[in-house]
């Protein structure tokens, strides 16, 4: 079983919640697109392809129920982006979220960024629990007092009123992708952040919404020689000159901007060589990069492709120190997986809080998690039929073929429409959000 | 045939081509290309970029556009490409107003909310 404190691993996960709508007949706009925790993990934010962005909010540990961790409740919902059009090249400009990242905390309100595929917006979300009485020109509930009747002046005061949770939009940043926007990461340094496309990464300051800085540009002067995209990027998480952009092609490129304005030279580059008997058709496409992320510590990245995830050491460029296979697929399948567009899905992949293990969703409403340290996986499964507070949840097997054993399924009978892409772990304590089509699942450790 | 030729796609699967019998049996791999390209016999053999790349950076509905509708429907030729970005999905595949599918609906609070 998967640990948390590295020394442990016998951590069991419990069902703890799930939000969303119980009917199958899923809504394109309730199909969620990124989850994340917030840096002291009391926020948790969900985007969706209909733009909108949802924020739970974890209670107070209750001294009833010391067994578990505090539930999360809806503390905050607003719409960040809505449908554009782009009149000049005739496309439509989706307005699903992309990717949300939280800004650490450094005054009573909380900010994130969120971004579609061409504009990335900054959202602060402030409390308001006090408002202003006893005005002398309006009355209570706005509208303008008689002024023949007003005699006497007061002083208005704040008086207590019921929580209202705000969210407005402080900054809007736009214009400066001629791609689709598939990352965007804060930096260490709190002033900056990165947004990458397909093809050019650029810098931006957090303040400053009309500027921003190119920092990688792969577009070769002729497309038709264009052989690799970009699929994600991220700052190192304490290193405030480095980030990391992973490709298409199955590589990953370390750059440093200390080095020079412009980042195509990379100051290190990440490939595992290939097997030469395992090439065929898809081994490009199963090797794209869906998702790389920095361990906590900085001193690992993981990346995820289609059959796999992998953990590099920053020191050593030339294979993955760890491979763990997330399986759930037969080779055999791959021609229906690229016929149903199954084999371009982009499966995220997250750290535990202190590394010692990593969680990546499959099929089926299946996820994985592999404990680094103990060498040991378990599959499990978000599901309704799993869905009894605090009901332990079983490990799941997936028999490859041959001898099916009782309680295993068949990679044949695994549902491809089903599938988990988002996945986030709380930075300090064990528990989880699995994203299935439209539903948001947590998972916590069961605590005895 | 030497199957060590590694320097494109292109050049990898003219060589299975030929193998492709012989090993239909010992990979299964193999069989699944092989059943692919049976079925789209001009894969992977175009030339620059992958068609999956253009696939990628093209993302996102094309909505009906009169001239590309007229100058399909006169069977014009194409006009010389203006640059490498040039839209690809301009001339042949043109929407039609029957195509597009319905607006989507009003917006609405999450789910996940309620």
């Amino acid at each position: 079983m998967a640990g948390a404190g590295g020394g442990n691993s016998d951590v069991q996960w419990c069902f703890s919640q799930v939000k969303g709508a119980i009917d199958d007949d899923v809504a394109e706009a309730d199909i969620i697109s990124t989850v994340e925790f917030n840096h002291s993990g009391e926020l948790l934010a969900t985007g969706d392809k209909g733009g909108r962005v949802v924020i739970f909010q974890q209670e107070p540990e209750s001294k009833n129920q010391p067994q578990c961790r505090g539930e999360y409740n809806v503390y905050s919902t607003f719409q960040s982006h809505e449908p554009e059009f782009d009149y000049l090249k005739s496309l439509e400009i989706e307005e699903k979220i992309n990717k949300i990242r939280w800004l650490p905390q450094k005054n009573a309100a909380q900010f994130l960024l969120s971004t579609n595929d061409k504009t990335i917006k900054l959202w602060k979300i402030s409390e308001r629990d006090k408002r202003p009485e006893g005005y002398n020109l309006k009355e209570e509930d706005g509208r303008y007092r008689d002024l023949n009747t007003v005699t006497t002046l007061r002083v208005p005061v704040f008086r207590p009123m019921d929580l209202m949770v705000e969210a407005s939009p402080r900054r809007v940043f736009s214009n400066a992708h001629t791609y689709h926007i598939n990352s965007i990461s804060v930096n260490s340094d709190c002033e900056t952040y990165l947004s990458a496309d397909d093809l050019r990464i650029n810098l931006w300051n957090l303040e400053i919404n009309d500027r921003s800085f190119n920092i990688v540009d792969i577009k070769p002067t002729n497309m038709e020689e264009l052989t690799e995209v970009i699929t994600a990027a991220e700052f190192h998480p304490n290193q405030c000159n480095t980030f990391v952009y992973s490709s298409s092609k199955g590589t990953i490129r370390l750059c440093d901007m200390r080095a020079s304005a412009l980042c195509d030279q990379h100051a290190k580059q990440f490939e595992e060589p290939e097997d030469p008997n395992n090439r065929s058709f898809f081994s490009e496409i199963i090797s794209s990069i869906s998702d790389v992320k920095f361990s906590h510590s900085g001193r690992y990245m993981m990346t995820r492709d289609y059959l796999s995830v992998k953990i590099w050491d920053l020191n050593m460029e030339s294979r993955p120190v760890e491979t763990y296979q997330v399986g759930n697929c037969c080779c055999a399948d791959k021609s229906s997986l690229y016929e149903n567009d199954c084999i371009f899905d982009k499966f995220e992949c997250c750290w535990n809080g202190n590394d010692s293990v990593v969680m990546t969703g499959s099929y089926n409403n299946f996820f994985r998690m592999f404990d680094r340290g103990y060498r040991q996986d378990v599959t499990l499964e978000a599901s309704r039929e799993n869905s009894k507070p605090r009901s332990v949840l079983k490990p799941r097997k997936v028999s490859t073929g041959g001898k099916r054993k009782k309680d295993e399924i068949s990679v044949d009978s695994l549902d491809f429409n089903k599938k988990i892409l988002h996945t986030a772990w709380h930075p300090l304590d064990n528990i989880i959000a699995v994203a299935t089509t439209n539903n948001l699942y947590i998972f916590q450790e069961k605590l005895n | 045939m030497s199957s060590e030729n590694l320097n494109s796609d292109t050049q990898v699967d003219n060589e299975d081509e030929k193998q492709d019998s012989q090993e239909k049996n010992a990979n299964p791999v193999k069989a699944e290309e092989a059943k692919l390209k049976a079925k789209y016999p001009g894969m992977g053999q175009k030339p620059g970029g992958s068609d999956f790349l253009m696939k990628r950076l093209q993302k996102g509905q094309k909505y009906f556009d009169s001239g590309d509708y007229n100058m399909a429907k006169a069977n014009m030729k194409k006009l010389p490409v203006a640059g490498p970005d040039k839209n690809l999905v301009t001339g042949d595949h043109i929407p039609t107003p029957q195509d597009l599918p319905p607006r989507k609906s009003s917006l609405v609070t999450s789910k996940l909310a309620g």
